[in-house]
């Protein structure tokens, strides 16, 4: 079943166009990650889904209504976290979430309590005195102590701390196995990974790679530099093997994610002394979309 | 499908009650107690009838009634003598608190990312800015009610019920009608300060319209709100039909604001932007050209309103010679204190008002100092290479010469319409002498808006009450026979009354000292308190 599908949507400011007929869609139960640079056009395409900016062109429908008309009802089934969370100086965050509980209905009151507690929030100060990563805090335990069916998280992590990075994910993980949809955006590679089962890539208003994420495997390359006891010889003759330099004693090298497994047993013979390995980033992603289809390099 | 738009209005109705939980009071309380208190001055001061008729030949002048609008000057009762005093001056501050409470609700909130959590709800899209809407006029309707039945409860003769209802009415009205504009142009302009910008201005285009209709020509006075305000005559004609005209249009302008909301994207407007430079100049370089550069609109706004109010006062001066001319009972009143002609004792009168004005865009300049420091914005500068003593200097010296502008606009203005309606006008030195004369008391209060943000910086609106308290006190002083001391607590008390009094250096060299005390310590505190935000 699809939540949510957004056909060949443009959106134009005066003459910059920021979406350029991008497709998306979220079927239910799973969590797609939306990826793509600083300005690439998600936080335009969530503020389209949410029917608070309106499209130029093309059809966004979410629980197959009409994004813009029916907002109000599709938005009973939603919530929302951006990445920039503002709120009402003078009043406090527990104010504030019960606000925002009150305006969707429902109530989950021991939901509520946990996720304060879990993210180690004080609802009795006032908002002026949060931090960015606090006023997130509100936002978070106001998304997930609602009862949605779609949520839609707009960089949520940019102002938490690593712990609190950690509570977010459990909370998309029980939203996951509670059966809900979630649309996760961010412009880190790595924390989508470990949350998502689809993800779509934007850059400059185009989607430009869809898929399940072992379907994009073989866009994604593990940066290793390793030492060795023996001196390493015929790496270049390897599968999947990129861009090796030499660096002192070490050698620093890229590998084809499904070419990982024969490359660290080749490495292995030699004595392996140490071994740091740093996933790929949207960066290097982009170099392996446009070098595969042969499109030049990133500008 | 059709409530759908204006979903969840009652909640968010609420919230905006239990932000301004103090705020809107305050401004109810605070307009009801002045409507209230004048009155019983009045009724205290001008008991018999006879002093009041006295009263309104000294009000019968093409000057006043530019300032205050026609009134029931034949029969000047103490309910007419309030309505014609009053009535005008308390509408504009009842516009005023729905400029800001309403800009406070809609743009202001959408421009710092609030409204976008909101709508992300299951919240109608017009949910807020009718909430908004509803919120402002039941206040006003709580205020016209206040004020209406407060007035009949004085007991005093002439004010009865009617008219009493109706003083409030007008009041309430004026407030919803601002409320109207000002939500049109929180769909209009981008940023909130556009919005209080656009609705202040139509505030005062319809203020001077109504000057020069009520002077020159009746016709006029009708494209104006605030001629309606006059118009309704209270407590003498009792006219209705403005307040209901006012209600109909303010009732446009809801639907106005609703459909351009509906039809915009959140956070956009309809009056273009312009993408601004690529690279900072030279001079916005440094922290007096960014204090300068963050203010550029608002002050060019206020510069060109200076001019404007000095050209309407000066317009008026040729007709001043003529009425006097044809009246020879106020004539021989007036001129019996000196040799001085009519015209000239009415400039210091409009000196006081133009200075105390001026003072207003000075203090704005400095006071933003410190809603810079509570929007954490300051911090980018002190973590830099800007000392505190430079910063706070930067700004008082761009407020300084603000005030200068000011001052000297409103005078120039003054000058040229004046020389060009009367027949023997008045030499450029003279006019321009007597508003300079100002400068020491407008550097007096910017340095207590500079001791306020160096030692108080969470009271520093209290400024904003001393430059109200002196406008009351100096302008209105006379109507209310404020004793002596009252207006010397006020720097504009010590100004020579030019050019009617002789020039007197003392006080002009006094207030600059204290001026330049105030700031000195002004800046120390600056130096020594902790930046907040
Ligand atoms: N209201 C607007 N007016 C003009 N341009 C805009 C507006 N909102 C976003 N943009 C532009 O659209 C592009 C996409 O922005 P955005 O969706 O915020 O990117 P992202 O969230 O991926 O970082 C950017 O180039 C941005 O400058
Ligand atoms: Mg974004």
């Amino acid at each position: 079943m699809t939540v949510l599908k957004v056909d060949n949507l443009t959106k134009r400011f005066g003459k910059f166009t920021a979406l350029d007929g991008v497709n998306l869609e979220v079927k239910e139960g799973e969590v797609f990650g939306f990826i793509g640079p600083n300005g690439a056009g998600k936080s335009t395409t969530i503020r389209v889904l949410l029917g608070i900016i309106k499209a130029t062109g093309g059809q966004v429908r979410i629980f197959s209504k009409d994004a813009w008309a029916e907002a109000v009802e599709i938005h009973k089934r939603i919530a929302y976290v951006p990445g920039d969370v503002n709120l009402w100086p003078n009043l406090t965050g527990g104010e504030v979430i019960d606000l925002f509980v009150k305006l969707r209905g429902g109530n989950n009151q021991s939901r509520r309590e946990e996720l304060i507690r879990k993210f180690d929030l004080d609802p009795t100060r006032k908002c002026r005195t949060y931090s960015k990563g606090n006023r997130q805090k509100v936002a978070l335990v106001s998304a997930f102590s609602s009862d949605a069916d779609l949520y839609i998280l707009d960089e949520p992590t940019s102002g938490l701390d690593p712990l609190m990075e950690q509570v977010f994910q459990e909370c998309v993980k029980d939203a996951k196995k509670a059966g809900k949809s979630v649309l996760l955006s961010s412009h880190i590679l790595s924390e989508v990974e470990k949350l998502c089962d689809r993800v779509g890539i934007i850059r400059q208003g185009k989607i430009i790679e869809t898929g399940s994420l072992s379907e994009l495997r073989h866009l994604t390359r593990t940066n290793l530099l390793v030492e060795t006891k023996q001196p390493l010889t015929s790496l270049n003759e390897l599968k999947g093997v990129h861009d090796i330099e030499e660096r002192d004693k070490d050698l620093s090298f890229q590998v084809d994610t499904e070419e990982l497994d024969s490359v660290i047993k080749h490495l292995t013979q030699f004595g392996i002394v140490k071994l740091e390995s740093t996933p790929p980033t949207l960066e290097d992603l982009f170099m392996r979309h446009y070098e595969s289809k042969g499109a030049g390099g990133v500008s | 499908m059709a409530g759908s738009i204006y979903k969840n209005t009652g909640s968010l109705s609420k919230m905006i009650i239990r932000r301004d939980r103090i705020r809107i009071p305050l401004w109810l309380v605070g307009i009801a107690f002045f409507t209230l208190i004048i009155p019983i001055a009045f009724d205290g001061m001008y008991s018999s009838q006879q002093e009041r008729d006295t009263m309104a030949e000294t009000m019968q002048n093409p000057a006043m009634t530019a300032m205050v609008g026609p009134g029931d000057l034949n029969n000047y009762t103490t309910g007419a003598m309030t309505t014609h005093q009053m009535l005008l001056f308390t509408a504009i501050v009842v516009g005023l608190m729905s400029i800001l409470l309403v800009n406070r609700h809609t743009r202001a909130d959408e421009e710092d990312g609030r409204i976008e959590m909101i709508r992300s709800l299951p919240v109608g899209r017009l949910s807020n800015v009718n909430a908004a809407i509803l919120v402002l006029a039941a206040t006003n309707v709580v205020l016209a009610f206040t004020t209406g039945f407060g007035l009949y409860a004085l007991g005093i003769e002439s004010m009865g019920l009617e008219g009493s209802l109706l003083y409030g009415a007008v009041l309430g009205v004026t407030g919803i009608f601002f409320t109207g504009v000002t939500a049109v142009f929180a769909q209009l302009s981008e940023s909130s300060r556009g919005v209080v910008g656009y609705s202040i201005a139509v505030l005062l285009i319809a203020y001077l319209v109504r000057a020069v209709g009520d002077v020159s020509n009746e016709a006029l006075s009708w494209l104006s709100p605030l001629g309606w305000v006059t118009q309704t005559e209270a407590y003498s004609a009792n006219n209705w039909w403005p307040v209901l005209l006012m209600i109909g249009v303010s009732i446009i302008l809801f639907i106005l604001a609703g459909y351009l909301n509906a039809i915009r994207d959140l956070e956009a407007g309809f009056f273009p932007s312009r993408p601004g430079r690529k690279n900072a100049t030279a001079f916005l370089q440094s922290p007096i050209g960014l204090a300068v550069r963050l203010q550029r609109t608002g002050t060019i706004a206020w510069a060109i309103g200076m001019l404007v109010m000095g050209l309407s006062y000066g317009s008026v001066l040729g007709d001043l010679e003529t009425f006097f001319e044809g009246n020879e009972m106020l004539e021989q009143m007036l001129v019996a204190k000196e040799g001085y002609t009519l015209t000239e004792q009415f400039i210091p009168m409009l000196m006081i008002i133009m200075g105390i004005l001026s003072t207003v865009p000075p203090v704005m300049a400095m006071v933003k100092l410190n809603s810079e420091e509570k929007k954490n914005r300051i911090e980018h500068l002190l973590s830099r290479a800007v000392s505190r003593t430079r910063l706070i200097g930067s700004y008082f010296i761009a407020a300084a010469v603000n005030g200068f502008i000011m001052i000297s606009l409103a005078a120039i203005g003054l000058w040229s319409a004046g020389t060009a309606v009367m027949e023997d006008s008045f030499s450029f030195d003279t006019i321009y002498g007597a508003a300079l004369v100002y400068y020491p008391a407008i550097l007096v209060m910017i340095g207590a808006a500079v001791l306020l943000i160096g030692i108080l910086p969470k009271l520093t609106s209290l400024i904003w009450l001393y430059v109200f308290y002196s406008f009351i006190v100096l302008y209105l002083g006379g109507l209310f026979q404020f004793p002596e001391w009252a207006g010397k607590l006020s720097p504009f008390g010590y100004i020579p009354q030019l050019p009617v009094e002789d020039m007197k250096w003392m006080p002009i060299i006094a207030l600059t000292i204290m001026a330049l005390v105030l700031v000195v310590f002004g800046f120390i505190g600056y130096k020594k308190r902790d930046i907040e935000g």
